[in-house]
């Protein structure tokens, strides 16, 4: 102790600056702490908004089953909220038909322009034909609704003869276009990322390209092509406003593709701003939504089960 | 015997090879002919929009009933919406993004952030839009407002922000980060100075994803921020009702009751094909150029 005071009033300069640079240490330290922290904090915040959005979504959405039963909710057909008849089977079975013709009409096609990318095409279009899909999914979907409503369901009119024209048709094709390039994009990297040695092994055995990419490349890109479709399916299903514009929003069933009907999205965001909060009507479209909710994370769930372990 | 078995062999390679060409061939065509329905839409809509286009339309008042109306007000909601929203979601987007690259323990939190991460990205925006309903309308009382529509719209951007930082991140070699602790740096400075700029090139393209994702949100400003705006020009109230151009545009296609409704909605339409094709071009711009000078360099 006192070879330190010692050192400390013979040296008192040097002694500071080992002190400054002390304060300085502790300094960084702290800041690299509290960065820490600051980057912790902001992963909890996602994680509590997502819980704060289902306990929200859910709380009000449930309050629907004090007035009505739940299995008039799920399986009866007539939404009469004025009347007391909340049966929601009509929009649930909507989205459900309406995202299955979806995928059935834009899964073949992205797979094809997915293949025509990643094996087919020269170079030099590769690049521009991916950066053309990436500035597509950038474009507002109410631009597709109104492209829909302006010059699909006039020329659906004129081929099918139908008085309205609004229906599944319309609401599916729309949505082709706009899940399109997702499942392209994520199929094409799929495929993509293959190892060469894959191919080559193929050809070595004599196979022709398209037995190559139909016995080799979409088996081993299995993973990746579900999981593009399984998030173009999410897309599908929480769209509104694209929907809302060319699906004609009557509470009946549209099977016949040009009947005007309805699905959860668009019945939700029609009806939301004219409705009481503290009413049963309000309470049922707040279920809606909870199912939509659930169907996304459910299809979310699947393709992180879906993933090989250790993949992040 | 021998003979006839050489025979079907060669027909079925002829047959697999004559196969594998019309499927080329089908691929092709069927490729060609999406992108040319794809280009002929984007001609559609700028070829309606664009040559009637006035600066007038651009900063002008919206008319009730009367044709001749413009959409001013709209425009600088969307604008000014958007950037309070990035303001909102980017720290905590990046924070996010950083702490799944750079921190994350291999435990159940860090699986707990990732679930959480890819369901919000996959929660539909009308239930964001019901949420943010809940909050700002019912629960502060405030009605629709732009400050409610730019939380909402930023709780939207959080899960996007953050996958793309994370990759972007990830992507980073980690000689870079061991060259930076040689030099006795801290974890924090490292990534704030070496690895983030290392970075920054990815994380700008996500951020303009992201950009344009919520420029052209029509179903949670519908929810949060409403159809109008306050009526005036230059209005920087946040408080002020919050409706943007989508929004206007879905108002005007199917509810409006002016005269050149039509002509409005194709002009709206145009402009937001050209903003989102400017947001996703400009930000690209800088990297596209600095990989071209590195190109020239490097010859």
């Amino acid at each position: 102790m006192e070879r330190l005071s010692n050192n400390l009033s013979k040296n008192t300069a040097q002694s500071f600056n080992l002190m400054r640079s002390q304060t300085k240490w502790t300094k960084t330290y702290v800041h690299n702490h509290l960065f820490r922290y600051l980057c912790v904090f902001s992963a909890l915040f996602l994680g509590i908004t997502l819980f704060s959005i289902v306990i929200f979504i859910s709380k009000t959405g449930l309050l629907v089953f004090k007035d009505v039963s739940l299995s008039e909710f799920f399986f009866s057909t007539k939404w009469d909220p004025e009347n007391g008849k909340y049966g929601a089977a009509v929009f649930i079975m909507g989205t459900i038909y309406l995202t299955a013709i979806t995928l059935a009409i834009a899964t073949p096609i992205s797979l094809c322009i997915a293949i025509y990318i990643a094996e087919i095409a020269p170079n030099s279009l590769k690049n521009t034909m991916r950066s053309l899909l990436d500035l597509l999914v950038g474009i507002p979907s109410i631009v597709y609704g109104y492209l829909g409503s302006t010059i699909l369901i006039p020329l659906i009119r004129k081929v099918t003869g139908a008085t309205v024209g609004d229906g599944i048709l319309a609401a599916s094709l729309v949505l082709t276009i706009m899940i399109l390039p997702t499942i392209t994009r994520i199929a094409d990297d799929a495929i993509c990322s293959i190892p060469k040695e894959l191919r080559e092994a193929s050809y070595a055995l004599g196979s022709t390209k398209f037995q190559m990419i139909t016995k080799v490349l979409l088996p081993a890109a299995k993973s990746g092509i579900l999981t593009g479709i399984i998030l173009g399916m999410t897309r599908a299903l929480g769209e509104t406003m694209a929907v809302v514009m060319v699906i004609g929003n009557v509470a009946q069933f549209g099977f016949n593709l040009i009947t005007p009907t309805s699905v959860l999205t668009s019945n939700i965001v029609m009806q939301i701003l004219n409705v009481d909060f503290d009413s049963t009507w309000n309470y049922a479209l707040y279920m809606m939504a909870f199912l939509l909710l659930m169907m996304s994370m459910i299809f979310i769930i699947l393709i992180r089960k879906m993933r090989p372990k250790g993949v992040k | 015997m021998k003979q006839s078995l050489f025979h079907t062999h060669k027909r079925n390679i002829s047959k697999a090879i004559h196969f594998n060409k019309m499927m080329t061939w089908i691929a092709t065509g069927i490729s060609i002919f999406i992108f040319f329905l794809i280009f002929s839409l984007l001609y559609i809509i700028l070829s309606k929009g664009l040559p009637k286009m006035s600066v007038h339309f651009l900063i002008g008042l919206p008319e009730e009933i009367d044709a001749g109306g413009g959409v001013g007000p709209f425009l600088l909601n969307s604008f000014y919406i958007l950037i309070l929203s990035l303001i909102m979601s980017l720290p905590i987007g990046i924070g996010t993004g950083i702490f799944l690259a750079e921190y994350a323990p291999n435990n159940t939190f860090t699986e707990f952030v990732r679930t959480s991460v890819e369901s919000l990205a996959s929660v539909p925006s009308i239930v964001f839009g019901l949420f943010g309903y809940v909050l700002f309308v019912e629960y502060f009382q405030i009605g629709v407002t732009i400050i409610g529509a730019s939380v909402t719209l930023a709780l939207l951007n959080l899960p996007v922000l953050a996958r793309v930082t994370e990759e972007a991140i990830t992507a980073v070699p980690k000689e870079l980060r061991e060259a930076s602790f040689a030099l006795g740096a801290t974890k924090s400075k490292t990534i704030l100075k070496v690895v983030l700029p290392a970075a920054m090139a990815s994380i700008l393209t996500g951020i303009s994803l992201a950009a344009c994702r919520a420029f052209g949100e029509s179903a949670i400003i519908l929810l949060t921020g409403g159809t109008s705006t306050s009526g005036v020009m230059w209005d920087f109230n946040p408080l002020s009702e919050g409706g943007t151009l989508p929004v206007h545009l879905w108002y005007v296609q199917s509810e409006a009751l002016v005269e050149d409704a039509q002509e409005i909605a194709n002009k709206s339409a145009a402009i937001l094909v050209v903003i989102t094709l400017l947001i996703s071009t400009t930000i690209r711009l800088p990297l596209w150029i600095k990989e071209k000078i590195s190109q020239l360099k490097n010859r």
